[in-house]
């Protein structure tokens, strides 16, 4: 046996969501997912709008609010806790802290446009009392060189284009050591020929063995990163398996129709 | 007017014989259009000023030599002090009440938002000059004032009427009512800021006063200054209300040095006037570079601070006349 496989036996899973539903009001946005992300794994979820994709992804730090069903991320349940037999909402603190060990990057990057990009990689480890203020400005000084921004640390994100934006918040993400970080169409609200640069950031965390969960509409890179593809369709998962089944030998009517709008 | 300088200097630049129609027609620079009906409005503006500043100046009746006699004779002195005590706790009290207040109207406790809700409603109602009234007849309502179990023994207890002086009434007063203008002041600018920035600060799991001292109060804060200094200008005038319980601030000892020598009456509204002015201008001046402060980030590049403006007018009029003399 490989130390890879036996750590898949051993080690709990990266991410694991079981029967989670959720609804606002009468409309219902996830109707019953399970999902099991193994560490290291990077899997692609793919879905048509409204389908649920990011909603799951929220669901997984804890910015909404499951109504049935939970998630946890290596093993250690979020948002709840177990007291007795039944399940016990978290305190905020302690709900902060376990969103600090896992990586979210937004659409819109969502920077903090008053700190400079230096300040914004290095904010958060300092804040949650990590490293001290040179430790974490000498790690986010590291992090940006790795996104190719180490010459624009001075500058405020405004100042960026889209696609420096986008990877100055991934080097943000990065900056808090997750376990696993999730991606929400990283790529959506970049220009094309944008594109290219984030998706080159992502495939080197891909190949670096971090554990990812990427939200996108880019086909062609999820057929090049992922080790699995999930395709979700009306709050639930229609299939899912490797990118040369789901994406070229697609068992469902609903897939091929979606792939063949979008390919 | 003066022609901008750049449109001279391209036209002295651009070639002048051409042999197409189309890049003569691009040589040329554009007549700018003629308004005659601006330049009309303009003059019988320019009629109007001169005739007001000339009044003021030639008018017996302002008494500038008086106006000088009062400008800065101690008692205006003292009570522009006042003024600016009275001002200053207020404003920096009235903020602080404000921001609890607007974090209580954001809150998730309905208690805390009814409660804060009410305080907006009510000093938002009241007349300040009733409040200040009602305040300095306060201590004989309530004897002594004491911090202890509600309806249970009292650990510490004040007598109210070596508490609560003129000026402690006076600034109570203004911050009381002040924080309820703030109050919606401050909201406004929380609820400016994107919601982006608010699940961005809750992603990164950063404390809960952390979020709001370092992420979302910062960007608030480009658009709580113009309010704020709006509400601010208004309590310095505001400030001339506590003659009423006594306190003699610059408006009060204009007053009083009104009722002593009653022919100037006159000059020293005018002092007062002056006075005013200067301090709007100074709240102003402050709130240039306050605003500018907190832009950074905001705009791809800062505007120029009034004295850079003034040295690069200075430095291109220099090289003109360089340019001029070497002709």
């Amino acid at each position: 046996m490989t130390t890879a496989q036996i750590l898949e036996k051993t080690a709990p899973a990266a991410l694991e969501v079981h029967d989670v539903h959720k609804w606002y009001g009468t409309h219902r946005v996830l109707d019953g997912i399970d999902l099991t992300v193994r560490p290291g794994e990077v899997t692609v979820i793919l879905g048509p709008s409204g389908s649920g994709k990011s909603t799951l992804l929220r669901v997984v730090n804890h910015l909404e609010k499951p109504e049935i069903g939970h998630v946890s991320v290596g093993g250690e349940l979020i948002g709840v806790k177990r007291h007795g037999g039944r399940l016990r909402e978290l305190s905020e603190r302690a709900i902060l802290a376990q969103r600090s060990r896992i990586g979210f990057v937004f659409q819109n990057f969502n920077l903090f446009p008053h700190l400079t990009v230096l300040d914004n990689v290095a904010a958060a480890p300092v804040a949650t009392g990590r490293l001290s203020r040179p430790a974490a400005r000498e790690l986010a000084r590291e992090l940006l060189e790795r996104v190719g921004l180490g010459d624009r640390t001075g500058a405020y994100p405004r100042q960026l284009s889209g696609g420096q934006q986008q990877r100055v918040a991934i080097a943000r993400a990065l900056a808090l050591r997750p376990g696993i970080i999730l991606f929400d169409e990283p790529t959506s609200a970049l220009d094309p020929e944008l594109v290219g640069e984030v998706l080159a950031v992502i495939k080197d965390l891909a190949t670096s063995g971090t554990t990812l969960v990427i939200v996108t509409h880019e086909i062609g890179f999820a057929r090049e990163v992922a080790d699995r593809v999930v395709f979700i369709d009306a709050g639930r998962i229609v299939e899912q398996g490797p990118p040369a089944q789901v994406l070229d030998k697609p068992r469902h009517e609903r897939t091929r129709d979606f792939l063949s709008k979008v390919l | 007017m003066s022609e901008p300088p750049g449109a001279a200097v391209s036209l002295a630049e651009a070639p002048t014989s051409t042999d197409t129609p189309s890049r003569q027609l691009s040589a040329q620079r554009v007549q700018p259009l003629r308004r005659p009906g601006r330049w009309i409005v303009t003059a019988v503006v320019l009629v109007l000023v001169a005739q007001i500043l000339h009044g003021l100046v030639t008018n017996p009746f302002y008494q500038w030599d008086r106006f000088r006699y009062w400008f800065l004779r101690p008692t205006v002195l003292d009570g522009l002090l006042v003024t600016l005590e009275v001002a200053a706790f207020s404003a920096v009290l009235g903020l602080l009440g404000g921001i609890l207040l607007a974090l209580g109207r954001l809150s998730g406790s309905p208690v805390l938002r009814a409660v804060s809700w009410t305080y907006t409603w009510l000093f938002r109602s009241i007349p300040l000059i009733v409040v200040l009234i009602f305040l300095y007849n306060f201590s004989a309502l309530y004897k002594t004032l004491s911090l202890g179990v509600p309806f249970g023994p009292a650990f510490v207890s004040f007598d109210e009427s070596k508490l609560a002086t003129d000026m402690t009434i006076a600034v109570i007063g203004l911050s009381l009512n002040e924080a309820a203008y703030a109050a919606e002041v401050v909201r406004g600018g929380v609820l400016s800021v994107d919601q982006g920035q608010h699940e961005a600060a809750a992603a990164l799991g950063l404390p809960r006063g952390y979020q709001f001292r370092r992420i979302v109060f910062p960007q608030a804060l480009r658009s709580i200054t113009p309010n704020y200094v709006n509400q601010l200008i208004g309590l310095i005038k505001s400030t001339s209300l506590v003659f009423y319980v006594s306190l003699l601030d610059l408006f009060g000892s204009v007053q009083s040095m009104g009722n002593t020598y009653p022919g100037d009456i006159v000059p020293l509204l005018m002092v007062a006037t002056v006075w005013y002015l200067i301090l709007t201008s100074a709240v102003s001046v402050v709130q240039f570079y306050v605003e500018r402060y907190y832009a950074r980030g905001a705009t791809r590049s800062l505007p120029p601070t009034p004295l850079q403006q003034a040295r690069a007018a200075l430095a291109e009029l220099r090289a003109r006349l360089r340019r001029e003399a070497a002709v």
